[in-house]
Parts: structure tokens; C-alpha cells; sequence
């Protein structure tokens, strides 16, 4: 399926290169960057590229294209899907997927490579079968490794590839049985200048930490499972379970995971939790322009509103902005013509504003579009939705766990304007 | 820069050691920087020999260590092969994975040392830890030395019957790699497939039907005795196994099953009866004599439909193609809501599912209408997603929701990323087509835009609305006096082509001004691009056979110009045009129907989605993806006439009873219909399971009771 991969920089070096078939020579890359220059913006490099022997299948995170090579028809999404697989598991291991990282673990990154394909075929994706089979560099470790030079890779078969729970790694032990949950919604709206919302809808997962001895089985209840909409699940999860009851039964991997993610239908009310009130003028023939933004809270519950960044992507003709802010510091970049406004906490007493002059390039024509805003923000303490989670109960361990549960509300205000301008 | 053609010119020699070092002032002609760094990499590389000789592990461990950084980044280690060969079969675990990763790379490449480090692994394809035994059958595997055919074969065959499922799985792999290596080994490799298939491991049920649809995907066969087994096995294989599996039971299906497509009364009832209890199922059955689903074609539908919720994109999406392509339609809809949900993935991810959409929502629009909202374009999302979002937005329209997708799009036209605004113009161009009540809505708000600002949005909108009076023959004239004037400003090629070719096509709508348009274009004809310059001899041509007195000095001239143009194809066409309007001797009959000719009524040009053709590949593959086909794309057949055969699915008893009890968990429901059908076919399933060997059923033994009883509490809990 996979035949080799290509790892590329934001300035075209290949600094990487894997085959897990026959080698191909790095000149196949020669198509990717010819697409690439044809695109506008590293967003817009075509995912699937055809050339005359191959196909190239990339994905673009964090500042690195992951390009592979395919020779045969096979399922885009399941190459795509692998290669963020890839990239989660860098970022696991080293904390970040970073050039710089990779490139100071080129080896284990080469052995991780080679356990996660076999001729191109997925062989262990599963980060706690990775994990024992390839042991994650640690300043510890390495020290220890130097002086008795003993290895990183593990010597014998994970139990996990041939146990029931290929997720889970055998023998795990903790002083402290911890599980914890956190539960962080998105709100994603689009708002017309009118402030009425034209699409709503709420999306959230509940990722979790759990550090518990043994083979624990876990099911966790909801007061009010019915307002998931679509839901889906980490291969733990016991489908029927959830099916028949709506309770979420699992045997969690160890560490750190996504238990689920899901959906709230855009038919329940999504009451927005901050508003908007905005003035955005220019002026025919001045070459300048009005700004005047104020952010308050709506319907929040009593909960503070943090975290509060608006970024406005400015028309084109606007050379630079002299703003004063009540709250916080903003920053506009006069290439890519962004504006940026880190709010911080919104107080009601006292509501953030941000006003001034726009400037324009002299003689451009007046911006027909005002800009959108786009507004994040988080609020601590509270599901939007108001999902609420019941209890957790353990079964097949004798110990007490710690539990805990959090949860976040993000909001994700698009942008959108019907004619002048709206926050999501 | 140097560094680079450094790589290159050492690739390129791929000579021993010495050879390399007396070369290297001749053939790297380069700078003498590039030449100093090369001497410097033929004595990193002695260095590095060194420390592979040295008895310390962690100097040998250092090298390594070194060497894969050098293979990492793409330069040439291949003369220190030899050094590395030797140390094999090193006692210390990470160093022999450094040079299994070495030898992986290199092996092709020097063959003769290669065989050195062969009995090696033979020896560790004997050990005790399975752990060893896969790996070593993993690198002998992939040493792409065609010597060691025959070894490889044997080490595939004792692989195949392995206890370890592990080592089975590693096996499953090691077939597609001898296959590529050695295609005239398909027979042999073909009987340990269909070993493997018979193999109950989940872990080794992915790899093997990967094996199988690289091997021999028409080997349908093959499949018939495992089906019921896969289709049960599937939400318990691993993700990517799952994607492989569903593709194959997916083309397996069409082949097998007759079409639930063509009798739409009874799916209703299809419906209730799998969900309802037994009784029901009956007095159904005895009802309905026209079309029955093949429970076995159920049964793919019931089990796949879990995996929807994958977290896996590419499991819900092949999810989502087998109920396209397999399902009842109405059962297909339940696909939507998690593809809607995979939008919310990053943006690779959006792009396939949005294609995949698109071509869905042409043939079937009510399976995405609910979600409508959900492809809004936001003003974040690159522009090729943007783009993708609008063609679904327009296959979904329709009278009921066009007011709404007008307002959004008017948003759209004004959005600063221009070629998406472009597109946006020729989607109102289709809704206007396409629902005649918007027509004349959609053909005001497009000419509102030709006074735009934006030069290309109003070339757009020009190109559009002559598509749009094309189609609509009716008496424009006005619409077109606008274009006329536009024509001073414009100059984007196409849409002067398009106005040129408007005034042309209705010119006797126009009398007055078409011939100024003509005086006005000669004059600038030799700056015009080809394309207008094309349509300014058209014009030309139907102003003198329609109005011959007003301008027959002008075409002439403008014939004249043509003749000594550069282009060949804008002579050729002047040469044409004169020989058929302007009679004279030589031109034959053809010049009385020169009028005809040029003024027929054209057929209006069809505005289509550039997906309506996408739909004939199967969806979810890299042929659709790119619309053409891939090498080694598997067409899906059409369904049969007539169902073949269903009992060649049939198990014998004692296997068929262990798997629906302990796989399904529903004993009392499938049991008695499953025995019902496997007593008459004892017979003849008794040579096929006396040939799945008797260590093939020790080895699940060994990893069915844990198996199970995980089965078991997923069911019952």
C-alpha cells in the first residue's frame, strides 16, 4: 500500500525519507512541489496528486508535509488517516512533531516507522503496544542507556497485540489509581450582522487521563445521554453497551486518550455565550475608516468568560490600524492583513472595547465587504450543552480510584457576514 | 545546494569503497567545497567501519545509530555494507533492528552479501520467542533478493501454520512481498492465502484479505466458506484490517447477492423484519414472495453498520460506501450523519469525504438535504474545501431552499478570496438552470454584478449569463446592450469572447449595435488574445451574411488580418470563413448554406456538475478520488440476475456452531437455520475442513478461549 514517505519542510528540504518497498528516488517529490507552487497557500496543496508512476497521498501538519507514495489503488482516507496516525505518534513520544524533533530522534522515529508498517501495510498503531515495543526517549533514560548500554526497544511481544485488549498494556501499576475526564465542547455558530445565528451546533469530546492498576473495566453513565446526537467511539468502547443501555463500558487504555467524541444536534438551542457589537466603516474617498468593537457576555450560568481572542482578517486595501483597547493588547500583521485581539477575561462591569482609525492605501477603491470577526473563548466549569456525567464505576479491580471530571466550554464564533460583518 | 548534488553524484556511483576514492576528483566535477565534503564522508565512513569492528556494543550501537541517521536523510551508506552485514546476528537486541533496517534498504542493492546474513534469520525463524520468529521472517521477507525464493517460500508455509497469530499475521504480509518479488509463485502463495483465510485470529483476518486482493482478487472462491466468519469477525479486526475487509466484502457482495434495488415496496418491510423478533420474520416471509434479502446479504449490512462510529475516517467511509453501493436505498441515509461528522476533521480528511459527498448528492439528494447548513463554506476553510462545499450546495438545491442558498451565495460573491467567488458565480449559473423559478431572479442579481469592481467576477458573471441566455431564448436584448458596453472595460479573454460571440448569436436582436462592436474589435484585433481574436472573425462572418451592406468592408478587413496572423488556427479559420461567406467560383454549394451554417440554432450548453461522472467508480477510492483509473483499481460488477448459489457459504456443524455462539452471542436466534442448512451440506464441506490442517486449529485454540470470552461480555454487559 505505502510505499515510501517523504517528510518536507515549510522550505521544500526532504529531511526524511522512509521505504518500506523498493526505494523510490526522492525526485518523485518533484510533482509535490510543482503542485505546491501552484497552490496558493500551503492550505490548498491538493491531498492526492497523480504523476505518471505514482500517486502522491500528503497531509500538511504542523509546519510538515508528510508525503507518501503510493503505487496501487487503495483508500485515500486510509492512507491520510495513517499518516496522522504518524504525526499523533510523534507528537506523543516527543511532545511535539517538530522538525527539530524529529530530526534529534531520527532513530527512534526510523524504529517506530518500521513497527507501524509492513509493506506498507499498518502493523502496530496502537500507542500502547508502541510504547513497549519502542520505549519513549526520557532525559532518565538516555542517561541510564549511555552508562549501562542497554536499549530502547523492548525484547519481548507486547502482550497487548495478542490479548482481547490490543489497546491496554499487561501489568500496569500505580501507587495512586487515578481517572479522569474532561469533557470540552466546541460551539461552532455563524452569526449574521443582525446578531440572529444562522447555524449552530455544538461538538465535543471527552478525552481522558487514566492511570489505573491492572485491567480495570469502566462504565461511565450520563444524566442525560440523549442529547449526543452522533457519537464516535475509541475501539474500546463495547458498542451494544452503549446501544442498548447509553452507558459507555470500556476497558481504557493506559495514559492518555480520546474516549469519544461527539455531536449535539443543531436542533437543541445553542444559546451563544458572548455578543458582539461592532461598527466597521470606511469612508469613500478618505482613504481611512472607523473600527469599533465591544465584547460582552450573554446567558453564561454565572461562569466567567476566558480566554477571549478576536481575529479579523482585514480587507486587503487596509495598510495599517491605530487602535486602543480598554482590555488586553492586540496585535495586525500588515502582510497577512490580520488583526488579532487577545481579550483575556471578560468582567461585565466593565466590557472590553477596541477602537480607531483604519488606515487604507491611498487611492484604493473603498473594501466592499467588511470583514468577519471571529471570536474564541472558553469557559471553565461548564458543558454548553449541559451534558452532565452521572457516575463512574469500576468493576475487575479492587482498589478505590480517584475520579475527576472537568469540563470546558470552547467557543469557535465563525464568521460570517451577510453584508457587514458577524462573529461565530 | 552543493550538499544536495553531493547526494546525487554519490548515489549515482555506486561503486566499492576504492573505486569510490579514486574516482571522486573525476567525477565530481563540481566545486572543490563539494569535493572536500565528500573526502570528509570517505573517512566518516572508515570511522564509522571502526566502530562496527570494535568489540563494544555501544560503539557498534553509536555507528548504527549513525548509519540510519545517513540512510534517514537519503544518503548513500551502501559501502559499508559489508562491516554491517557481520553484525547480524548481534546479541544485543537494538543494534540487530539497526541492521535489519539496514539490511531492508540495501539488500536489493548487493545481493551476494545479502545471502551471508540469511542463515541467520533461518536460525531465528526456529526460535522460541514469537517475537523473533515474526521479525526475522519480516526482514527475510523483505530482502528483496530473488535467490531466496524458495527459502522465503518455506519460511511463509511453516509461518502460515505458526502457533503464534502473531507470527500468521507476519506471514499474511510476507505473501504479498514474495509475490511482488516473484509473481510465478502465485499458485503456492494462493494455497497458504487460503490457509490463512480459514485462519479465526482477528489479528490475522486484515492481513490476509490484504493479502488476498493483492494476490488474487478474483478468486472469489475463496471467500465463499469465510464470509459469514468475516462479516461476524469484522468489528472486533483491527481498523485498518476493518478498511481492507469492508472493500472486499463490498466487491464480494455485488457478485453474490441479486440487487435490493429494484422493488422499493418491500424494503419498508425488509426493515422492520431484521429488527423485530422471529414470529414477525416469518409471517413476513410467507408474505412477501416477490424479493427477499439474502441473510447472509444482511448480515453484511447488520454488522458493518457499529463500525459507522468508528473514530477511523477511512472505516466510516467504507462503511459508508458499502451501504452506496450495497444497501436498500432507503436504508442508505443512515451513512449521512457520519460523514457530516467526519467534516470535522482536518482538512485531508474534509476534502476526500466532500468529494465523496458531491457524487452522492447528485443521484440521491435527499440523503444530504437534512444537513444543509452543515456545508456552509466558512471563511477559515482553504479554498479548496470552499470550493467542494459549494458544488454540494448546488446538486442540493431545490425549490424549497433556493431562496436560502441565493442569500448565502450573494455573501459568497463578495468574499475576498476571488477564485472561490468565481465559482460561486457559476453555481448560481447552475441553480438558475436547474430550477426554473430562479431563473430570472438569479439572471437579475448577475447582471448587478457586471458592475462589480472586481474584473474577474464580472467576467464570471459574463461567461455565466451567456451560458444562461442560451438556455433561455428569450428576447434579452437589453441584457446583451449591457455586455455590448461592458466590452470597453473588460479584459479578461474569455469573457470578451463570450460577449463577442453573444452579439453574434443574437445579432439581429441587436442591429444597431453589432456592427459598431465589430468596427471597435478590428481595430484592436491585433492585441486581442486568440480566443477573441476567434470570435471577433465569427462576429464578423454572421454580421456579413445578415447584414451585409453595413459591413462587408469590415469583415473583409478583418479577414485580411486574420490571413497573416501568427496563430495557424486563427488562419485556418479565416481561410475557412472566407471560402463559405464570400462565393466565388471554386467555393461549391456549401456557400448558399452559408447562412444556415452559421446561424442554426445552437443546443444550449448543459451547466453539470464535474462529479456526474464520478459516479462509476466505486466510492471511497483513490479512482474516484482522482477520476481515472488508478493502477489496480478492482471494478465493482453490476449485480447478477440471478443469485448464485448461496449455500457455498455454508460451514459444517461443529465449526458454524462455535461461531455464532460464541462470536454472535445469539445462539437461540441463528442456531437452528444455520444447522438446518449445514446438515445437508456435511458431506461435501468434510474434505475442505479436514484440509484446514489440524496445527492451524491447535494454534486457535490457543487464542480462541481468551476470544471469546471477551465476545461474550461485549454482548452481554
Amino acid at each position: 500500500m505505502i510505499h515510501s514517505l517523504f517528510l518536507i519542510n515549510c522550505s521544500g528540504d526532504i529531511f526524511l525519507e522512509k521505504h518500506w518497498k523498493s526505494v523510490v528516488s526522492q525526485s518523485v517529490c518533484d510533482y509535490f512541489f510543482e503542485a505546491q507552487e501552484k497552490a496558493i497557500d500551503v492550505e490548498n496543496v491538493p491531498p492526492v496528486i497523480s504523476t505518471p508512476h505514482h500517486y502522491l497521498i500528503s497531509i500538511y501538519r504542523d509546519k510538515i508535509f508528510f508525503v507518501s507514495v503510493i503505487q496501487t489503488e487503495v483508500p485515500p482516507l486510509f492512507v491520510i488517516e495513517f499518516l496522522h496516525r504518524v504525526a499523533d505518534t510523534f507528537q506523543d513520544y516527543f511532545g511535539e512533531c517538530s522538525e527539530t524533533a524529529i530530526k534529534d530522534n531520527v532513530v527512534i522515529v526510523y524504529e517506530l516507522l518500521e513497527e507501524m508498517l509492513d509493506n506498507g501495510f499498518p502493523l502496530a498503531t496502537e500507542s500502547n503496544i508502541l510504547k513497549e515495543l519502542i520505549k519513549p526517549p526520557t532525559i532518565l533514560r538516555s542517561v541510564v542507556n549511555s552508562i549501562t548500554g542497554s536499549s530502547n526497544v523492548g525484547d519481548t511481544l507486547p502482550t497487548g497485540q495478542l490479548s482481547n485488549i490490543p489497546w491496554r498494556r499487561a501489568g500496569v501499576k500505580y501507587t495512586n489509581n487515578e481517572a479522569y475526564f474532561d469533557v470540552i465542547e466546541e460551539i461552532d455558530a455563524i452569526i449574521d450582522k443582525s446578531g440572529s445565528t444562522v447555524f449552530a451546533e455544538i461538538q465535543g469530546v471527552i478525552d481522558s487521563c487514566i492511570k489505573l492498576s491492572g485491567m480495570p473495566d469502566l462504565s461511565l453513565s450520563f444524566m442525560n445521554p440523549r442529547l449526543l446526537d452522533d457519537v464516535s467511539f475509541h475501539p474500546c468502547i463495547r458498542f451494544k453497551r452503549w446501544e442498548s443501555e447509553r452507558v459507555l463500558s470500556f476497558i481504557p487504555p493506559d495514559g492518555n486518550f480520546r474516549l469519544i467524541s461527539y455531536r449535539v444536534s443543531s436542533q437543541n438551542l445553542v444559546a451563544i455565550p458572548v455578543y458582539v457589537k461592532h461598527m466597521i466603516s470606511f469612508k469613500e474617498n478618505t482613504s481611512s475608516g472607523r473600527f469599533d468593537v465591544t465584547i460582552g457576555p450573554k446567558q453564561n450560568m454565572g461562569k466567567t468568560v476566558e480566554g477571549v481572542v478576536m481575529t479579523v482578517h482585514m480587507p486587503k486595501a487596509v495598510l495599517n490600524m491605530n487602535l486602543t483597547a480598554t482590555q488586553g493588547s492586540y496585535t495586525f500583521d500588515p502582510v497577512t492583513k490580520v488583526l488579532t485581539w487577545d481579550v483575556g477575561k471578560i468582567t461585565p462591569q466593565k466590557l472590553p472595547n477596541l477602537k480607531g482609525i483604519v488606515n487604507l492605501q491611498s487611492g484604493a477603491p473603498k473594501p466592499e465587504e467588511n470583514p468577519s470577526l471571529n471570536i474564541q473563548f472558553k469557559i471553565q466549569q461548564l458543558a454548553i450543552s449541559g451534558l452532565k456525567v452521572n457516575r463512574l464505576d469500576m468493576y475487575g479491580e479492587k482498589y478505590k480510584p480517584f475520579k475527576g471530571s472537568s469540563f470546558v466550554s470552547d467557543g469557535e464564533q465563525e464568521p460570517k457576514s451577510l453584508s457587514s460583518q458577524n462573529f461565530t | 545546494m552543493s550538499g544536495n548534488g553531493l547526494t546525487y553524484s554519490e548515489q549515482g556511483g555506486e561503486a566499492a569503497p576504492e573505486l569510490a576514492q579514486e574516482a571522486a576528483p573525476t567525477v565530481t566535477p563540481s566545486t572543490p567545497a563539494a569535493f572536500g565534503l565528500f573526502s570528509s564522508d570517505t573517512k566518516k565512513n572508515e570511522d564509522l567501519k571502526q566502530m562496527l569492528e570494535s568489540s563494544k556494543d555501544s560503539a557498534k550501537l553509536d555507528a548504527m545509530k549513525r548509519i540510519v541517521g545517513m540512510i534517514a536523510k537519503g544518503k548513500n551508506a551502501s559501502e559499508l555494507f559489508p562491516a554491517v552485514v557481520k553484525n547480524v546476528a548481534s546479541k544485543n537486541i537494538e543494534i540487530k533492528k539497526l541492521v535489519y533496517v539496514y539490511l531492508m534498504r540495501y539488500a536489493e542493492e548487493q545481493q551476494d552479501l545479502a545471502l551471508l546474513s540469511i542463515s541467520t534469520f533461518q536460525r531465528a525463524l526456529k526460535d522460541p520467542n514469537q517475537l523473533i520468529r515474526a521479525s526475522a521472517l519480516r526482514v527475510l521477507s523483505s530482502i528483496r533478493v530473488p535467490i531466496i525464493v524458495p527459502i522465503m517460500m518455506l519460511a511463509i508455509k511453516e509461518a502460515s501454520s505458526d502457533l503464534s497469530p502473531y507470527v500468521r499475521k507476519n506471514a499474511a504480509h510476507a505473501i504479498q512481498k514474495l509475490y511482488s518479488l516473484d509473481p510465478d509463485q502465485k499458485e503456492m502463495l494462493i494455497e497458504v492465502i487460503e490457509k490463512l483465510l480459514k485462519d479465526r485470529s482477528t489479528l490475522v483476518a486484515g492481513s490476509v484479505v490484504m493479502a488476498f486482493e493483492e494476490v488474487c482478487p478474483d478468486r472469489i472462491d475463496l471467500i465463499h466458506k469465510n464470509y459469514r466468519k468475516l462479516c461476524n469477525l469484522l468489528v472486533d479486526v483491527e481498523e485498518w484490517g476493518q478498511v481492507v475487509i469492508i472493500h472486499m466484502l463490498t466487491r464480494y457482495a455485488r457478485t453474490q447477492f441479486v440487487s435490493p434495488w429494484k422493488v422499493m415496496v418491500d424494503e419498508y418491510s425488509e426493515n422492520n423484519f431484521y429488527e423485530s423478533d422471529e414470529e414477525q420474520k416469518e409471517k413476513d416471509q410467507k408474505l412477501k414472495t416477490t424479493y427477499t434479502m439474502d441473510p447472509d446479504h444482511r448480515l453484511l449490512l447488520r454488522n458493518t453498520k457499529p463500525l459507522l462510529q468508528s473514530r477511523n475516517a477511512a472505516v466510516v467511509m467504507a462503511v459508508a460506501q458499502l451501504y452506496w453501493h450495497l444497501a436498500p436505498k432507503s436504508e442508505a441515509g443512515i451513512v449521512s450523519k457520519s460523514l457530516v461528522r467526519l467534516l470535522r476533521s482536518n482538512r485531508e480528511v474534509q476534502y476526500i469525504v466532500l468529494q465523496n459527498i458531491a457524487t452522492m448528492s447528485i443521484q440521491r439528494k435527499g440523503m444530504f438535504e437534512p444537513y444543509l447548513k452543515s456545508f456552509y463554506v466558512r471563511s477559515t476553510d482553504p479554498t479548496m474545501i470552499k470550493t467542494l462545499k459549494l458544488e454540494i450546495l448546488t446538486n442540493l438545491a431545490n425549490e424549497a431552499n433556493i431562496s436560502t442558498l441565493l442569500r448565502e451565495f450573494q455573501t459568497y460573491v463578495k468574499s475576498q478570496d476571488k477564485q472561490f467567488a468565481a465559482a460561486t458565480i457559476q453555481a448560481i449559473g447552475r441553480c438558475a438552470t436547474n430550477i426554473t423559478e430562479v431563473t430570472d431572479t438569479c439572471l437579475n442579481g448577475l447582471v448587478c454584478l457586471l458592475s462589480n469592481r472586481d474584473e474577474i467576477v464580472v467576467a464570471e458573471s459574463v461567461v455565466v449569463i451567456k451560458k444562461l441566455l442560451q438556455t433561455q431564448p428569450a428576447h434579452h436584448g437589453e441584457i446583451i446592450k449591457h455586455m455590448a458596453k461592458l466590452l470597453d472595460n473588460i479584459t479578461v479573454p474569455v469573457a470578451r469572447a463570450s460577449i463577442l460571440w453573444l452579439i453574434g448569436e443574437y445579432c439581429e436582436r441587436v442591429p444597431k449595435i453589432a456592427p459598431d462592436v465589430l468596427r471597435k474589435t478590428a481595430k484592436s484585433f491585433t492585441n486581442e488574445d486568440d480566443l477573441v481574436k476567434l470570435q471577433i472573425l465569427n462576429l464578423g462572418a454572421k454580421l456579413y451574411l445578415t447584414n451585409s451592406k453595413q459591413t462587408k468592408l469590415l469583415t473583409q478587413y478583418v479577414l485580411n488580418l486574420g490571413k497573416y496572423d501568427q496563430s495557424y488556427d486563427i488562419r485556418d479559420r479565416t481561410r475557412f470563413i472566407r471560402q463559405l461567406i464570400v462565393p466565388n467560383e471554386k467555393s461549391g454549394a456549401l456557400s448558399k448554406y452559408a447562412k444556415k451554417i452559421f446561424l442554426a440554432q445552437k443546443p444550449a450548453p448543459l451547466l453539470e456538475s464535474p462529479f456526474k461522472d464520478r459516479d462509476h467508480f466505486q466510492l471511497g477510492t483513490l479512482s474516484h478520488t482522482l477520476n481515472s483509473r488508478a493502477t489496480g483499481y478492482l471494478e465493482l460488477s453490476d449485480w447478477p440476475e440471478v443469485a448464485p448459489d448461496p449455500s457455498v457459504r455454508n460451514v459444517d456443524v461443529a465449526e458454524s456452531a462455535k461461531e455464532w455462539t460464541g462470536i454472535l452471542g445469539k445462539p437461540k436466534k441463528e442456531k437452528p437455520t444455520e444447522k438446518f442448512y449445514s446438515e445437508s451440506e456435511e458431506e461435501e464441506d468434510e474434505s475442505a475442513s479436514t484440509s484446514s490442517s489440524g496445527k492451524c486449529l491447535e494454534s486457535t485454540a490457543f487464542s480462541l478461549p481468551g476470544k471469546l470470552c471477551l465476545q461474550n461480555c461485549l454482548v452481554h454487559k
